[in-house]
């Protein structure tokens, strides 16, 4: 459903009156290949080029080399109007529930707003898409109460929920799970996850997770690829990866998981 | 007739019952902040005397023919009496009426000065700081060129190349209002831009515009509107200022700043005519900036001294 082909991207910094112009080489050959309904982990420690990946996916950044398909088609190829088209297909969850809100926006306005950029896709009127708003809180487990407040008056994992909500507005095929819980309490993690989960189950969605956390990683994917200094060290089903780490690096990030009863 | 009251529900149990949103809670917060600075309160107490005396002007001044201009010459530099509270002009006009008449005219030249000002600085700051690159360049290399002239000669300058008039003055001033709010909303702008919730957008396919309109700008607001109240005081000293220098409003529209003009040829032996014009500028502004300051206390708490 995605692949990346040798994918690699670099920052070039300002050339200045002393030194030469500074490439950081963010993303170096990065090959992935993600199937229809599963749960893809990216793992690795900050600073590793997770984030510039989420944003080569999302074609906030292009590529400097390689290939992006999604669905078999070439996203550097594509037409304005058919990249706008895939964006309604491919949406993100961010890691910073606070930051991630528009705080000047209702809730209403925050789910309904990509039914809007899209309606010329999806083709719902005003009326269809608050009551699809509706819709979507419930799915996350919020209520259509909660439809005209303001962001600022929901607890962490609540906003969390309606980041979700937003995500599946254009009802996507493929959701990106950029450190979707890291921000959050324990207790709330164990709950958004399980959401998350069940939303899967119910969609059909693929999902994408990005994190550093090994121990959620592990319960929530059924692949993972380890991403260190912009280069994929290892992949292989999460299981096999966990039980057999080839990778010396793979070794060091599990050797540093806190210690958990044998699942 | 008679309305029975209903009676008052208890405010405790109805606290129980409903709680208060949370922006409500902020707004509470922040008025409460707002009450606590007393000279915060006696800025909105003046700013708003004044809006008062604006807007009721023509109806409470004792001799309004004299806001018209008609003269009593027989009356000529009376001190202030019971009659006159602040005496009479060379003229024998009152000049109490004077004065508040001369209220609206510089408050409303004050506001619009503001107000296109802000609404210039906002679109172009807005522009250069979310398109960025060149286009940024440009536009802040035309506001630094324009904070290079002193803004009072450069109101003068296009004032007489206009002509007298009040729009013509409020046109002048506003022609170099603009750069301070176009750095101000820049600054924001840029910050704003790399908030996640407009890289959301972003991903969500969101025009240029929608992201701008929609989730940038609502987001800078309170700044510049801050910056807008702290403005006022300085912009009707500046429209003072040019009805003094005689350039901008003509006689005889009342205007502080031209009453204290033709007065000043009648120091120091009839004073009242200079005093008073000259007080009720030193309120104006001194109001609008105790007024600023109290905004600026409430909606960014950081900033506080």
């Amino acid at each position: 459903m995605l692949v990346l082909e040798r994918v690699s991207k670099e920052f070039h910094g300002r050339r200045s009156l002393f030194s030469a112009r500074r490439t950081v080489s963010a993303l170096r050959d990065v090959s992935l290949a993600v199937d229809h309904g599963e749960t893809f982990g990216v793992v690795g420690e900050s600073g590793s080029g997770k984030t510039t990946l989420t944003r080569l996916i999302l074609r906030l950044d292009i590529p400097t080399s390689g290939r992006i398909l999604f669905e078999g088609d070439d996203m550097a190829r594509l037409s304005a109007a058919a990249m706008r088209r895939l964006r309604a297909r491919i949406q993100i969850v961010f890691q910073d529930p606070y930051a991630s809100l528009n705080p000047r926006m209702t809730v209403h306005d925050i789910v309904t707003e990509p039914m809007l950029i899209h309606r010329a896709t999806l083709g719902l009127d005003q009326r269809s898409r608050t009551a699809r708003a509706a819709e979507l809180l419930a799915m996350v487990g919020l209520a259509e109460q909660h439809l005209h407040r303001y962001p600022h008056e929901f607890s962490g994992g609540q906003r969390q929920r309606i980041g979700i909500a937003r995500a599946l507005a254009t009802g996507p095929a493929l959701l990106l799970l950029d450190e979707p819980t890291s921000a959050l309490d324990v207790s709330v993690q164990a709950q958004v996850l399980n959401l998350l989960h069940g939303l899967q189950q119910r969609l059909g969605l693929t999902y994408v997770f990005i994190s550093h956390d090994l121990s959620v990683v592990r319960y929530i994917c059924d692949r993972i690829a380890v991403i260190n200094g912009g280069e994929i060290v290892e992949t292989g089903p999460a299981q096999d990866v966990f039980r057999n780490p080839a990778n010396a690096y793979t070794r060091m990030l599990i050797a540093a998981m806190p210690d958990l009863p044998a699942l | 007739m008679s309305l029975t009251a209903p009676p008052l529900p208890d405010k405790s149990a109805q606290a129980i019952a409903a709680p208060m949103s949370a922006s409500r809670q902020a707004w509470r917060r922040g008025l409460y902040r707002f009450s606590q600075s007393t000279l915060s309160i006696i800025g909105l107490i003046l700013v708003l005397g004044l809006l008062l005396i604006a807007v009721t002007g023509p109806w409470i001044v004792p001799f309004p023919e004299h806001v018209t201009g008609s003269i009593a010459t027989a009356n000529r530099f009376r001190p202030p009496s019971a009659a006159h509270p602040f005496g009479t002009n060379e003229l024998g006009q009152d000049v109490l009426t004077l004065v508040l008449a001369g209220t609206r005219v510089s408050l409303f030249a004050g506001l619009a000065v503001v107000l296109a000002g802000a609404f210039v600085g906002t679109v172009i700051g807005a522009v250069a700081g979310y398109a960025g690159g060149w286009v940024d360049e440009v536009l802040m290399r035309l506001s630094d060129l324009k904070l290079t002239v002193p803004g009072l000669i450069f109101a003068m300058a296009i004032a007489a190349a206009l002509g007298p008039g009040l729009v013509n003055m409020v046109i002048a001033i506003a022609a170099g209002w603009w750069p301070g709010y176009a750095r101000l909303v820049r600054g924001e702008v840029m910050s704003k831009k790399e908030e996640m919730f407009v890289t959301a957008a972003r991903a969500l396919g969101a025009s240029p515009g929608r992201i701008l309109f929609r989730h940038i700008l609502p987001n800078v607001m309170t700044p510049i509107i801050v910056k807008m109240s702290l403005d006022m005081g300085f912009a009707i000293l500046t429209v003072a200022s040019l009805g003094f220098i005689g350039i901008g409003v003509k006689p005889p529209t009342p205007e502080w700043g031209a009453l204290l003009s033709v007065s000043r040829n009648y120091m120091p032996d009839f004073w009242w005519t200079a005093i008073f014009p000259g007080l009720a500028i030193f309120i104006a502004v001194f109001g609008f900036n105790l007024l600023g300051d109290g905004l600026r206390d409430v909606f960014d708490p950081k900033a506080r001294r």
